[in-house]
């Protein structure tokens, strides 16, 4: 192809322009640097006190803040090396006693400046998808405005304040070795990203299926030594991980401070997921019942509180365990699976482990409104490949960045968060609209022989371009119409009619919207994956 | 013809890069209206996220800064009676930050001190809330300007932009008009002064661009209007008067209709004697000579307004001879120049006067000296920044303005007008080394006891020959303009 030919050129020229995205967006992540950070960064600034003043046997046992250290241990040796420079940036930021609640401007802008550098991993793994794969210049550009500006990663890591952008970043790495036919390389990326964090633990069936189908399916003795090589890769980086707690005895400790299922069923801002419609038919059957003259006992533990004991918070419907959970997720992922087995192709990855993350977020136990990043981020590789994906990609990560308001409430913020999703919202409809559309202006500055290139390149595309260019539909608009109702309901039309009567009823009012979304994307996506040859 | 030029040009160079400015032409190809829209969500952004640091004199008492300033006129000029406004009463102490810019910036203060009042009555009451300092009344002062800068600044580009490139059906470059936004409404040292120094710049500037565009549809009128209503905002908008004066006067001999009284009469006068460290001439110079040993404040005024009107006396001659579009915008720029670097009392933040119109000519100039002039009025306002604990957003928007300039269309434009590619290559290398070395140093080393404002004076005496160089630059592009001009009307004649 045209792109081999001239390899050099062509590297230095998307290293620059992706460098010049990267630029801007490390500008606004500067600027953002005093904004509102959650506790979530308590939590951090604690597990750099803890990985540097403790040995290491201490780590997952400590309990001196209530924040103790719940990631897997890489993630603790990178506080640990992160600590390192803290401590010769502020010693009190690392101190297990003084430094808790500490926040000086040190403090911040270290932690701030840790999470913009960390961000450079995410940017490796977008250069590496887009060097060796065959996007056209247009598709490649889209999904630098897709995953460098993503405003869910800016709002999350950079104000919010987590370590999205540096995980995503792996997850990227390890699709892009995938999708270079390199599995290997992408389990093992996969591995680590697990002992990052084990979160990402939802897509781990799909990356099972696919490598054992099309890394070791390959004839008895070839496919059993591959085996036997993929297991060694997985097995020496989970040693490296929890070895030294294994040495020290600790594997109960680590694994019950990883997994606290004390938690709820439901964050105490509803994530937008299939939960939701459950508690909600559940109130909505026990009001029925009730007005029927039934006498149903009110739940003792309650949603809205936050609060979720261990008694069931459900009047009628049964009660859901993590076990519950795990199989609906299982079950959800199933046809995907068939779907891998039977074919597995490596264009498609990063759309099954989008998928399975979606499974994840929809089905899951104590699912955070922040992990809907998790499938947002990687569909942005495959949002330009039609016009459905596009317009689907559209929606979806609208929704998914409007789901992240709650997070931040102050009114400081509000202008901010408001104006990155306008943002976001325009740069996506200019770019589809780019990409799906020949004007006649477009024309006339491409020249004739790049034209032929190009729908060479990408000749999917070409079909679209008869259709009239990108638009989300009729239904699509109402549903954005409806988003924006919502949002002025919750901010000003609620609080002035309302006053402080029903304070849950904006959250409940966002969950429930943006659920809906959610859900048909669910199945859409589910549709394509079947669909897909 | 510049379109054949690039066809011919194009089968020779078929790199890449081409392909990132196809991709950003046909990203911007909905026109100018979706370009603006665009671009002025992330130019608010921008002053949102600025707008969450901290703003001048934070937390020291007993003066405070430009913010307590700011407010207390809202104080005053809420509670008092409009005739106590400018006198020195028992109830108003004219030395603790007396209002002294004209009665538009009082008028401004009262309608935002009427919002102050409804939502946080505590931040305006009368003597109490000197020195008013919560995180609500903060987020209220920045939004009144941030809502002024929506209502008057952006409108004004918007319709300068489509007066400049000729309406939504222009024939230019989609890519190059976004880029044009961009640059004007993504100046840095705006954003920096009004956002993060807090002062209210875009209301004065945004009514003058109104003014700039209006004279080049020709609505003289309607230029009057907004241009006087700039000078009632700031009397630093006399700074322009020449210009305007020039232009209007001189399109006026054309048509015999002298309706411009109203403009002449302006008279740009300034009084004072300089006190801060500023990249202009006095400042510079006083190193050598000690101008304020050697002259009387008298003559020294006497002598900066002649030193004044003579840099200013050329473009505006060649307004009033050859009054053209794109000459005014360069009388603009010119007259501007002329005032910060001669007239008296002069602060850092009058640099943002020559910069609106270098911006506005960012078509017209070579990219790499508009991006020089745009790095040079930053670092000139890099000490006053610092004081303020401004650093980090001026380093955002320092990096962020270079970008501007790399983006694909600044990209080509610096390339269009390379002249020498060595030459440059070098000048702005050296300027780069130069301004990182100003920079480091200031931040990290003390300075000797003997002389406190060493760096200051290095820092303004390194943009005062920039600076000076483009005042040369322009004056003779300018003229150069009306040779073309001339040149072209002869050709007609024959």
């Amino acid at each position: 192809m045209e792109d081999q030919r001239k390899p050099e050129k062509h590297k230095t020229s998307t290293t620059s322009s992706l460098l010049w995205f990267f630029g801007i967006s490390t500008c606004v992540k500067l600027l953002l640097i005093p904004s509102y950070h959650s506790t979530d960064f308590e939590v951090h600034r604690n597990w750099l006190a803890i990985t540097h003043s403790l040995p290491l046997d201490q780590w997952y046992i400590d309990k001196t803040s209530p924040w103790t250290l719940d990631y897997p241990p890489f993630f603790a040796y990178f506080e640990c090396i992160l600590s390192f420079f803290a401590h010769l940036v502020d010693p009190k930021m690392v101190d297990l006693e003084k430094g808790l609640n500490y926040k000086a401007e040190s403090v911040v802008l270290f932690q701030r400046l840790s999470v913009i550098v960390c961000d450079l991993v995410l940017l490796y793994g977008v250069y590496r998808l887009s060097k060796n794969f065959s996007m056209g210049f247009k598709e490649r550009v889209l999904m630098w405005v897709l995953v460098v500006w993503s405003p869910g990663l800016v709002i999350v890591d950079h104000m919010h304040f987590q370590y999205n952008g540096f995980l995503l970043g792996l997850l990227m790495m390890s699709i892009s070795y995938l999708m270079e036919g390199r599995d290997l390389m992408g389990g093992f990326i996969f591995a680590v990203l697990l002992c990052f964090k084990h979160l990402f633990a939802v897509a781990a069936p799909v990356y099972f299926v696919y490598l054992l189908r099309h890394y070791c399916w390959k004839g008895f003795v070839k496919g059993f030594g591959r085996i036997s090589v993929l297991g060694a890769v997985v097995v020496a980086v989970f040693a490296a991980a929890y070895g030294p707690f294994v040495y020290h005895g600790q594997m109960q400790q680590v694994i019950s401070r990883m997994f606290p299922f004390g938690r709820g069923l439901c964050h105490a801002y509803w994530a937008p997921n299939f939960w939701v419609f459950y508690i909600i038919l559940d109130k909505g059957l026990a009001f029925l019942l009730r007005k029927l003259g039934l006498n149903i006992p009110v739940p003792a533990a309650s949603f809205t509180g936050g609060l979720v004991g261990d008694s069931s918070p459900f009047a009628i419907l049964p009660q859901v365990t993590p076990l519950t959970t795990f199989i609906m997720v299982l079950l959800a992922l199933f046809p995907c699976l068939i779907k891998i087995w039977k074919n597995p192709q490596p264009r498609s990855t990063a759309r099954w482990i989008a998928y399975a993350y979606m499974c994840g977020f929809l089905f899951g136990w104590h699912v955070h409104e922040k992990a809907s990043l998790h499938f947002v981020i990687p569909l942005a590789i495959v949002a330009g490949n039609s016009l459905e994906d596009a317009r689907h990609y559209f929606l979806l990560s609208i929704v998914s960045c409007y789901s992240l308001f709650p997070l931040l409430y102050e009114a400081q913020e509000y202008p901010i968060k408001v104006l990155l999703l306008l943002l976001h919202s325009f740069l996506m409809w200019h770019s589809f609209s780019a990409l799906f559309t020949e004007d006649a202006t477009a024309k006339a500055v491409v020249s004739a022989k790049k034209t032929d290139r190009q729908v060479g390149l990408k000749g999917s595309s070409s079909d679209f371009v008869g259709k009239g260019g990108f638009h989300v539909g009729w239904i699509g608009r109402c549903y954005l119409f409806g988003l924006l109702v919502v949002e002025i309901w919750g901010q000003f039309l609620h609080p002035y009619l309302l006053g402080e009567k029903l304070p849950f009823v904006p959250l409940l009012l966002i969950s429930i919207y943006c659920a809906l979304e959610i859900m048909y994307s669910w199945i859409w996506q589910l549709r394509q994956i079947m669909v897909s040859t | 013809m510049e379109k054949e030029r690039k066809k011919v040009q194009k089968p020779k160079r078929e790199t890449e890069s081409n392909n990132l400015y196809d991709v950003s032409c046909s990203f911007f190809q909905k026109g100018i209206m979706g370009s603006f829209l665009l671009i002025s969500i992330f130019g608010l952004l921008l002053r949102v996220s600025v707008s969450l640091h901290s703003y001048s004199g934070a937390g020291s008492p007993p003066k405070f800064g430009d913010f307590e300033a700011q407010r207390h006129w809202m104080e005053i000029t809420t509670n008092l009676p409009i005739k106590d406004w400018y006198s020195n009463t028992t109830y108003n102490d004219l030395s603790y930050w007396g209002l002294d810019y004209p009665p538009l910036t009082a008028y401004q203060s009262y309608f935002h001190g009427l919002i102050l009042k409804y939502f946080d009555p505590n931040s305006v009451s009368l003597f109490t809330s000197r020195g008013h300092e919560t995180h609500f009344g903060k987020l209220l002062m920045r939004w009144t300007v941030l809502s002024s800068d929506l209502l008057i600044f952006f409108p004004a580009v918007l319709y300068f932009v489509f007066v400049y490139h000729g309406g939504n059906r222009s024939s230019g470059d989609k890519s190059d008009v976004a880029w044009h936004i961009a640059v004007i409404l993504l100046n840095p040292c705006l954003i920096l002064i009004d956002h993060g120094h807090f002062q209210y710049n875009c209301i004065s500037l945004g009514l003058t661009l109104g003014a700039v565009a209006a004279v080049l549809s020709r609505k003289n009128l309607l230029a009057c209007v907004l241009f006087c209503l700039s000078l009632n905002h700031k009397q630093m908008s006399a700074y322009y008067a020449p210009a305007f004066f020039g232009h209007l006067f001189g399109s006026c001999l054309r048509r015999k209709n002298p309706a411009l009284e109203v403009l002449s009469r302006l008279a740009p006068f300034e009084r004072g004697i300089y006190e801060d460290y500023v990249a202009n001439f006095w400042c510079s110079t006083s190193i050598l000579i000690k101008w304020k040993r050697l002259f009387t404040t008298h003559s020294l005024r006497l002598v900066s307004l002649v030193a004044t009107t003579l840099t200013f006396l050329p473009s505006m001659i060649q307004q009033i001879l050859a009054p053209s579009s794109k000459g005014f915008l360069y009388g603009l720029l010119n007259s501007s120049f002329a005032f910060y670097l001669f007239s008296f009392q002069v602060h850092e933040k009058s640099i943002l006067l020559p910069l609106l119109p270098a911006t506005l000519l960012a078509m017209e100039l070579p990219g790499v000296h508009s991006m020089l002039l745009m790095l040079c009025a930053l670092l000139s306002m890099f000490p006053l920044l610092c004081r303020d604990k401004l650093v980090v957003p001026y380093m955002a928007l320092y990096a962020s303005s270079i970008l501007l300039y790399l983006a694909p269309s600044g990209r080509r434009h610096i390339k269009k007008h390379l002249p020498r590619p060595m030459i440059t290559f070098s000048i702005v290398t050296i300027h780069f080394v130069c301004s990182l070395t100003f920079h480091i140093i200031y931040l990290t080393i003390r300075p000797p006891e003997k002389y406190p404002y060493l760096f200051e004076a290095m820092i303004m005496n390194f943009c005062f020959s920039h600076i000076l160089g483009f005042t040369v630059y322009t004056n003779a592009k300018q003229w150069m303009l009306s040779r073309q001009i001339f040149i072209w009307g002869q050709r007609k004649e024959t």
